[in-house]
């Protein structure tokens, strides 16, 4: 086996390589960029090498740097995981003709998998089912719209050359194919510099479930069932899971099979991961073949019991599988989330920073539940700019799909995260959303069910019941300690009342609590509960069981009660007494402030350019100004028409989120 | 005998209807709570005992003698907080527009010298038209009196004052001499001449809002000590504050049961000095990863931001906090900061309450608005108010102390009993690039020579080990023991004795 081995690449995925190369006994070299000097991959590698400044296109894809830190280290085998250098076939090449073992498969089959025409052919040759669509590339509009014609729409017109939803558009007749194939062409000049373009039927009731295979240099290949991803925002996967609520054995294995003859087509080697897309009648289509380690590995790993980077390590090193295909057995049900540092309250926007606080839930194994979280971060890093935002993978695995969503939102309520925006409450809204716990999903679940984006969850009446209790017990905890202030007049002491009413979404909850040793009773009208934790003052997180059921709440203190948060949802619970609580009805709903003629800064960044000036009347649409953020230049349009009154910022000036940039008459 | 119980039943019960349903009505549809609810709220239940419920007036002019209600305007007695006793007064402003007459300021100075005499807190909740006009120059002296007891009791015993209403005139300079105002949003003003004065005068258009509400007196006048939504989170952020304040001036502050590791160790706080020197980060995070269960009661936290005030309690007892905030301003010192932790400081010592200070600054803000503002003076306030403080005084410094403003920022130098630095702190008599200009000017037209020299000052200087050489530090501190290391001093600190010379009262450069 290799003594030491390169991981070219940082963040949770050289976390996740490093384990098992440890586990190996292997000894690892990170590489790292000026702003991931104390990042969690180089603490936890043998060594590190510094590679360049924080930009990517000046550190982690530069291969000529990573060349020098293997020759530096003699490091045997590059490990790329996902993204940078992964499936970069000069890359893979370059490691071969420096006698490099690159983990991962052979140039060959990342040239022919990396472009979308090539693939589609090469998969229509080894018998894969693909999207009915004019392969061949197309001169003109008129070309266009004659092909969509052919095929019926509605149709896909997509770049040859693109990826994550760029350069794509569907058209749903004549008009709109005429249109769709300049725009696509237009946008796959710019972002790609390759105009090449295609159309393909455009499937209905999309979902998006992918086969893992794995396959080695002695001719076998095997596939690890599917997972299910079709729980995307803008192409971009958010929850995963394995297997797909949706497959039935045989189609899993019509899949499967021509995954792995596929794979066999093109001499693959290492693990890989063939893409499909299913329509509503389990018909499926091959879309691309990753030639790398997919992000969402893990629920393979869970359901399959096969560590994949073990395997991918062992094949590089030229040895056989171990593992038929009969040995694969799917078990159990197993779910990812992703965590992104993207504000889903403000339209996912990223969001950079310190993390303040990180306490992911502890990872743990039994065999009704598992708990395991892929990071790459720790409490007080930075989630930097010049990356991924991509904070966490945390997954769950249990006998069932039922239990697996159960387990992870129990998870996501006990996941801390400060200090920057997340996406957790998303992530725990769409676990509890009666739609995707059916499995009733396809690529659209986003958009379809969050058309007008996040604004946090509604909880259903007992778990708002649960919460109400609860913190009536920890808040007359809090009243006790007060109580037990020094100073205090001698038999004249506070005594802390039991009657209390909480206030939370516009309703009052009356309740009677009787507290003990172990927990309190309460009793809410005609109904009573044994509210029971182990929660102490000041806790941020507090595991509260009611009525024998287990609760997760984020606890912080507001004046006069909590902020609660659980299950996607983000409270204000006051806990007043019975006449402060009856005092409250004459205090005034405060109407936010009118933010209409303002246009605020949506994230931290600079400001580029400034496109208007005092006196100037836009329209609805016109460009206001750029902020660059996260890398990106965003561009703020007025949302209605006005006259510019006062421009608070210039070119060059960092703004915060909701700073005032500039105000409307 | 029965009648005769009867008939104090029925005064009561006509006193407590203050100016009548119908106004107090009025004042809840402004969304204002009576003055008897204010004190229900503010005190534990049935706790309080009222005086003078049935004081009335004793003017005739102006046909005031036709109506003489029971109480005249304000709601005075003692009641507990958390079973710790305090003093209360609470106009109302049902009652002749809770206006000051001479019985009114009677009613306030009883409690007020009770205060004195006892040992406890006044806490006055403000909501009230100014004087009342039929009595004249009854009512002037009246606030005088007021005026007169807040002088002596300043530093005797803790003052807060709870503005929910009107507070204009004559009134505000009761309240200014308090320890602390709080406001409450929308429904409250003060100002020494309202709008429409301010328009005969100066042509100057301002609603009551812009010139005095709670938003300009806690964000730009730092009249105001905080601003709340609506009376009843007010009068519970109130009690909140109590909790941290010693009774009196003789009394130690008050110690409460606490959740919260002494020792615990904060790894994140090794790792929140960025980088970068002029990266900024919040130093909020520091005091909060300290003090006992993150919980910090802010003092003018919308003014100044630069500096940050307040009070946390570390082992269960109350601690001041004053800490530069890098994010705002670099964290420099200028006027308004200096005289906000002047202020707070001079208060903490006066009622015996330990003082954290964390030290970020890279000194003071230049130029001619602070030099013509008086920055010398005003800075000269918060050195003096360290100089002179004999509580308990623990410093660390996070990153820069350079120059003047790392004297004055409790150094070792201005008696501070504990003075840790950060592996990350630099003490230095400036930053090194204006040091290395100065130091070596005959270099300046080369740029190589100049960063040479710049990185051979930050090599030497740019730490804390200069300062720890010569004793100005005791210790260099792991950023992540903070809190063990800090509660550890003030346990060290409990029996501190340090006088200063007798003296009539010292001259702080006002």
């Amino acid at each position: 086996m290799f003594d030491k081995i390169l991981i070219a690449n940082r963040g949770e995925i050289a976390c996740r390589v490093i384990k098992t190369a440890r586990n190996m006994g292997i000894k690892t070299v990170a590489i790292y960029s000026d702003a991931d000097k104390n990042a969690l991959h180089v603490r936890m590698a043998d060594e590190a090498v510094r590679i360049g400044p924080a930009p990517a296109n000046q550190s982690y894809i530069v291969i000529d740097k990573v060349m020098e830190a293997i020759r530096q280290t003699g490091a045997q085998a590059v490990h790329p995981g996902y993204g940078f250098l992964s499936e970069n076939p000069k890359f893979a090449e370059r490691l071969h003709a420096e006698g490099v073992a690159f983990i991962g498969p052979p140039t060959g089959a990342i040239e022919a998998m990396g472009d979308k025409i090539t693939s589609k052919k090469l998969a229509q040759e080894a018998g894969v089912s693909t999207v009915p669509g004019y392969m061949g590339l197309i001169k003109d509009a008129d070309e266009a719209v004659k092909i969509s014609t052919e095929i019926g729409y509605p149709v896909m017109i997509k770049a040859s050359a693109g990826g994550g939803g760029k350069g794509m558009r569907v058209a749903w007749n004549d008009a709109e194919a005429r249109e769709g194939f300049q725009s696509s062409k237009n946008e796959a000049a710019s972002s790609f510099g390759d105009d090449r373009i295609f159309i393909e039927k455009f499937v209905t009731q999309p979902r998006h479930i992918e086969i893992q295979v794995l396959c080695d240099g002695h001719g076998n290949g095997i596939y690890l069932g599917e997972r299910e991803c079709s729980i995307q925002r803008r192409n971009q996967k958010v929850i995963e899971e394995a297997p797909s609520p949706f497959l039935d054995p045989e189609t899993r294995k019509a899949m499967g099979e021509q995954a792995v003859s596929l794979a066999k087509a093109v001499d693959y080697t290492s693990a890989g991961t063939v893409e499909f897309i299913v329509d509503g009648d389990r018909n499926f289509y091959f879309l691309e073949m990753n030639t790398r380690l997919q992000v969402e590995h893990p629920v393979t790993e869970l359901i399959t019991g096969i560590d994949l980077v073990e395997q991918m390590i062992r094949i590089a090193y030229g040895e056989a599988l171990q593992i038929g295909q009969d040995d694969v057995q799917l078990n159990g049900w197993a779910m990812e989330s992703r965590l992104y540092a993207e504000d889903p309250y403000r339209n996912f926007l990223p969001s950079i920073g310190r993390l303040s606080k990180y306490r992911p839930p502890l990872e743990s194994a039994s065999d009704t539940c598992v708990l395991r979280n892929d990071t790459g971060v720790y409490e007080g890093g930075e989630i930097s700019m010049f990356y991924d935002p991509m904070i966490a993978k945390l997954c769950t695995w249990a006998p069932t799909r039922g239990e697996a969503i159960a387990h992870m939102s129990d998870a996501l309520d006990g996941f801390e995260i400060e200090g920057i925006g997340h996406n957790l409450p998303f992530l725990s809204a769409v676990m509890d959303h009666p739609r995707f716990v059916s499995g009733n999903i396809t690529t659209a679940f986003i958009e379809e069910e969050y058309p007008d984006g996040f604004e946090g969850a509604t909880l259903p009446d007992d778990q708002l019941h649960k919460i109400v209790v609860a913190s009536a017990a920890m808040y007359r905890l809090a009243e006790i300690r007060r109580s037990r202030i020094s100073g205090r007049m001698g038999n004249h002491e506070r005594v802390v009342g039991n009657d209390w009413v909480v206030q939370v979404e516009g309703q009052d909850f009356p309740v009677t609590i009787a507290g003990d040793t172990a927990g309190a009773d309460v009793r809410m009208g005609d109904q009573d509960f044994r509210v029971e934790s182990d929660w102490s003052l000041g806790q941020t997180l507090a595991r509260v069981k009611v009525n024998g059921s287990l609760l997760t709440l984020k606890v912080s203190k507001i004046a006069g009660g909590f902020r609660m948060r659980n299950r996607g949802a983000d409270l204000k619970v006051y806990v007043r007494s019975p006449r402060a609580a009856a005092l409250s009805k004459y205090m005034l709903e405060k109407v936010p402030a009118d933010t209409s003629k303002l246009l605020l800064c949506p994230m931290p960044g600079l400001i580029v350019g400034v496109d208007v000036q005092i006196g100037d009347e836009v329209q609805e649409g016109q460009t206001l100004c750029t902020v660059e953020a996260m890398k990106m230049e965003n561009i703020l349009r007025a949302e209605r028409k006005g006259v510019v009154s006062k421009i608070n910022a210039g070119a060059g000036d960092n703004l915060a989120v909701d700073d005032i940039i500039m105000e409307f008459e | 005998m029965t009648d005769i119980i009867q008939e104090l039943q029925d005064r009561r019960t006509e006193a407590r209807l203050g100016g009548g349903q119908a106004r107090i009505d009025a004042q809840h549809a402004k969304g204002k709570l009576t003055a008897r609810e204010r004190v229900e709220l503010l005190l534990d239940e049935d706790s309080f005992e009222e005086f003078d419920m049935f004081k009335t007036h004793r003017c005739t002019e102006f046909g005031m003698d036709a109506s003489k209600p029971a109480g005249d305007g304000v709601i005075t007695g003692w009641g507990t907080i958390n079973g710790r006793m305090v003093y209360v007064f609470s106009q109302d402003f049902t009652v002749f527009g809770g206006s000051l007459s001479q019985t009114h300021s009677e009613k306030i100075c009883k409690v007020m010298d009770m205060a004195m005499r006892n040992g406890a807190p006044v806490i006055g909740i403000n909501d009230s038209g100014g004087a009342r006009i039929q009595e004249g120059v009854d009512s002037l002296a009246g606030y005088a009196e007021v005026f007169q007891r807040n002088i002596m009791a300043s530093g005797v015993v803790p003052q807060i004052s709870v503005i929910m209403g009107p507070c204009a005139g004559g009134a505000v300079y009761s309240p200014a001499m308090t320890d602390f105002i709080f406001m409450v949003k929308d429904t409250s003003y003060m100002f020494v001449t309202g709008p429409d004065v301010v328009k005969t005068v100066t042509n100057e258009v301002v609603t009551a809002e812009e010139l005095g509400g709670a938003s300009t007196h806690a964000k730009k006048s730092s009249v105001a000590d905080g601003a709340f939504e609506n009376d009843i989170e007010t009068l519970t952020e109130v009690r909140r504050l109590v909790d941290f304040l010693p009774l009196n001036n003789r009394e130690k502050a008050p110690v409460r049961p606490f959740y919260d590791d002494p020792a615990r160790i904060e790894q994140s706080l090794d790792t929140i000095i960025p980088e970068n020197a002029n990266t900024p980060y919040d130093m909020k995070e520091v005091i909060l990863k300290t003090v006992d269960e993150g919980d910090f009661y802010e003092i003018q936290a919308e003014h100044a931001k630069n500096i940050i005030t307040g009070f946390a309690r570390i082992e269960g007892q109350t601690v001041g906090v004053v800490a530069n905030q890098p994010m705002v301003l670099a964290g420099c010192l200028d006027i308004d900061a200096s005289k906000k932790a002047a202020r707070f400081v001079r208060f903490c010592d006066a009622f015996e309450i330990p003082v954290l200070t964390l030290v970020d600054v890279p000194g003071f803000l230049p130029g001619t608005s602070q030099e013509y503002g008086g920055v010398i003076k005003h800075g000269a306030k918060l050195l003096f108010a360290y100089g002179e403080a004999t509580v308990p005084k623990v410093t660390v410094i996070t990153r820069k102390a350079y120059g003047g403003a790392y004297d004055v920022m409790a150094s070792k130098h201005l008696r501070g009993d504990f003075n840790y630095a950060w592996p990350t702190a630099e003490i230095a008599v400036m930053g090194a690039k204006g040091a290395t200009e100065i130091i070596h000017r005959k270099d300046l037209g080369d740029a190589d020579k100049i960063a040479a020299h710049t990185a051979d000052y930050e090599a030497r200087f740019a730490n804390p080990f200069v300062a720890a050489e010569r004793g100005f530090i005791d210790e260099v501190i792991q950023p992540k023991s903070t809190r063990k290391r800090v509660a550890r001093a003030f346990a060290s600190l409990r029996n501190k004795k340090l006088e200063n010379p007798w003296k009539k009262h010292d001259n702080i450069p006002l």
